[in-house]
C-alpha cells in the first residue's frame, strides 16, 4: 500500500515538473522578477557593504520572490484537472509532492537571487557554505507555509494580495530567525554559534510542514 | 445562564475598585491577565475550528470566530495597557523588543484572518477554509511568542536578567488580587465572547432562518 502511495507521490511530483517545463512563462517570470529587483537596488544602492542594509534587501527580495513562485502552485491548475486529482490520489500526496516542488524551484530562486547579488551589489557572505545551508532550509519551510496558503487563497477565490496578505504575518517567525543567523553567516562568526538558531530553522520547518500536511485534505475536499 | 453571567460579573466587580492607584506595578493586574484572557480565547477560537474541521457544525464556526474577535480586542487592550506601562517603565511607548514584535505580528495574522474569512461568500465554505488559517495561524502565534523570546534577551521583567515580578510580589495582597485578576479576565472574555455567539446564533435564525 505504502509503496503504491509512493509511487503516486512521484507521479504528482513528475507532473509538476512536466507542467513547468511545458509553460515556462512561471519560472521566466520569476527569473524576470529576481533580475528586475535586484537590478534596481543595484541603480539605487551601488555597492552595498553594511552587512544589515545587505542581509535586509536580500531577505526581502526573496520573499516576495517565494511568493511570487508559490503563489502559482494551484492557480496553474485548471478545474477539471483539481477534480481528476481528487478522484484520484491521496490529497496529502498531492501537497507533499507540490511542497516538495515548491522547495525545489525556491531553492533554485534563492541560489539565483545570490548570484545576481554577486554580480551586481556584492557578495559580502563569509560562511558561504552556511548562508548555503540557510537558504536550502529557508526554501523549505518558505515553500510549506505559502504552498498551504497559496491553495487557500485560491479557494477562496481570491488574488495574489489575498495570497500576500494571509502569508506575511505566518512567515515572519521564520524570516526573522532566517534574518538573525544568516548575519552571522554574513559576519563569518563560527558555526557552533548558528547551530542553535539552524536547530529552530528545522523545527519550524517541521511544524509547518505538519500542519500543511494535516489541513490540506480539509481544504481539498470541496 | 443568567444567573451564572451575573456571578461572573460580580466577580469582576472588585478588580477594578482595588486597583485604581497609581503604581505602574498595578498594571501587573491589567495587563498580564488581558494577556492571558487573549490566549484563553485564541486557544477557544483555535479549539472550535479544530472541532469545526471535524463536525461542519455551523456553531463551532461561530464560536471560533467571536472569540477570535473578543481576542482580538483583549490584544489591542493588552497593547495599549503595556504601552502605559512602558512609558513610565521604560521611557518610551514602543520599542523593539521580542515581545512586541510577536504581539504586533500577531494582530496581524488575526486582521488577515478575518480578511480571508471577509473575502468568501458561501458560508460553509468560509467556515471550512478560515478554520484552517486559524489553526495554522494559532500555531504560528504560539511559535512566536511562546518560543522565540525564549531565544532572545527581552526587557520584559522575567526575561533577560530584568527582575521578574515574582521577586518582589511575594507578599499577599498581590496574590491576592493578582490570581483573581486573572480569572476574572478571562471569565470576563469569555462572557462577552458568549454574548456574541447568542447574537450571532439569534440573527442567522432570525434572518436566514437557519438551525444552527
Amino acid at each position: 500500500m505504502f509503496s503504491l502511495n509512493f509511487t503516486h507521490f512521484i507521479v504528482l511530483l513528475k507532473k509538476e515538473f512536466d507542467i513547468e517545463f511545458r509553460q515556462k512563462t512561471a519560472l521566466n517570470g520569476i527569473l524576470l522578477f529576481v533580475l528586475s529587483t535586484v537590478f534596481v537596488s543595484y541603480l539605487a544602492f551601488q555597492k552595498i557593504i553594511q552587512p544589515n542594509v545587505w542581509n535586509a534587501l536580500f531577505w526581502i527580495i526573496l520573499l516576495f520572490g517565494s511568493i511570487i513562485t508559490t503563489s502559482k502552485s494551484f492557480l496553474s491548475e485548471q478545474k477539471g484537472r483539481m477534480l481528476y486529482n481528487y478522484w484520484l490520489y491521496n490529497p496529502r500526496q498531492v501537497i507533499m509532492s507540490k511542497i516538495v516542488y515548491n522547495s525545489f524551484l525556491l531553492t533554485i530562486v534563492s541560489f539565483l537571487t545570490l548570484f545576481l547579488f554577486t554580480i551586481f551589489i556584492g557578495n559580502i557572505v563569509q560562511d558561504l557554505s552556511t548562508f548555503s545551508l540557510i537558504l536550502v532550509l529557508s526554501s523549505c519551510g518558505f515553500s510549506s507555509i505559502l504552498t498551504l496558503m497559496s491553495g487557500i487563497s485560491v479557494k477562496a477565490g481570491g488574488s495574489f494580495t489575498l495570497t500576500a496578505i494571509l502569508s506575511f504575518p505566518l512567515t515572519f517567525p521564520l524570516l526573522l530567525v532566517v534574518i538573525k543567523v544568516s548575519k552571522f553567516a554574513i559576519d563569518g562568526l563560527a558555526f557552533s554559534v548558528s547551530v542553535q538558531y539552524l536547530l529552530v530553522l528545522i523545527l519550524i520547518n517541521v511544524i509547518v510542514t505538519t500542519l500543511s500536511y494535516l489541513l490540506f485534505p480539509y481544504l481539498w475536499s470541496d | 445562564m443568567m444567573v451564572l453571567y451575573t456571578i461572573i460579573s460580580g466577580f469582576l466587580l472588585p478588580v477594578p475598585r482595588l486597583a485604581i492607584l497609581n503604581e505602574t506595578i498595578r498594571s501587573l493586574y491589567f495587563h498580564v491577565p488581558i494577556w492571558f484572557a487573549m490566549m484563553t480565547l485564541m486557544g477557544i477560537s483555535v479549539f472550535n475550528s479544530m472541532m469545526y474541521l471535524g463536525n461542519s457544525k455551523i456553531k463551532s464556526d461561530i464560536v471560533a470566530v467571536q472569540s477570535a474577535h473578543v481576542g482580538m480586542i483583549f490584544s489591542v487592550l493588552g497593547i495599549l495597557t503595556g504601552m502605559l506601562w512602558a512609558k513610565y517603565t521604560w521611557g518610551t511607548w514602543w520599542t523593539t523588543d521580542t515581545k512586541l514584535n510577536g504581539v504586533a505580528i500577531t494582530f496581524l495574522i488575526y486582521t488577515a484572518y478575518f480578511i480571508l474569512r471577509n473575502s468568501i461568500e458561501d458560508d460553509q465554505k468560509k467556515a471550512r477554509i478560515s478554520a484552517i488559517y486559524n489553526v495554522f495561524a494559532f500555531v504560528m502565534m504560539v511559535v512566536f511568542v511562546m518560543i522565540l523570546p525564549r531565544m532572545n534577551a527581552s526587557l520584559h521583567p522575567g526575561n533577560g536578567g530584568n527582575p521578574a515580578f515574582g521577586k518582589f510580589d511575594l507578599d499577599n495582597t498581590m496574590r491576592m488580587v493578582f490570581y483573581p485578576a486573572c480569572i476574572a479576565w478571562i471569565l470576563m472574555g469569555v462572557w462577552i465572547m458568549q454574548l456574541r455567539v447568542r447574537m450571532d446564533v439569534l440573527t442567522k435564525k432570525l434572518l436566514y432562518d437557519e438551525n444552527v
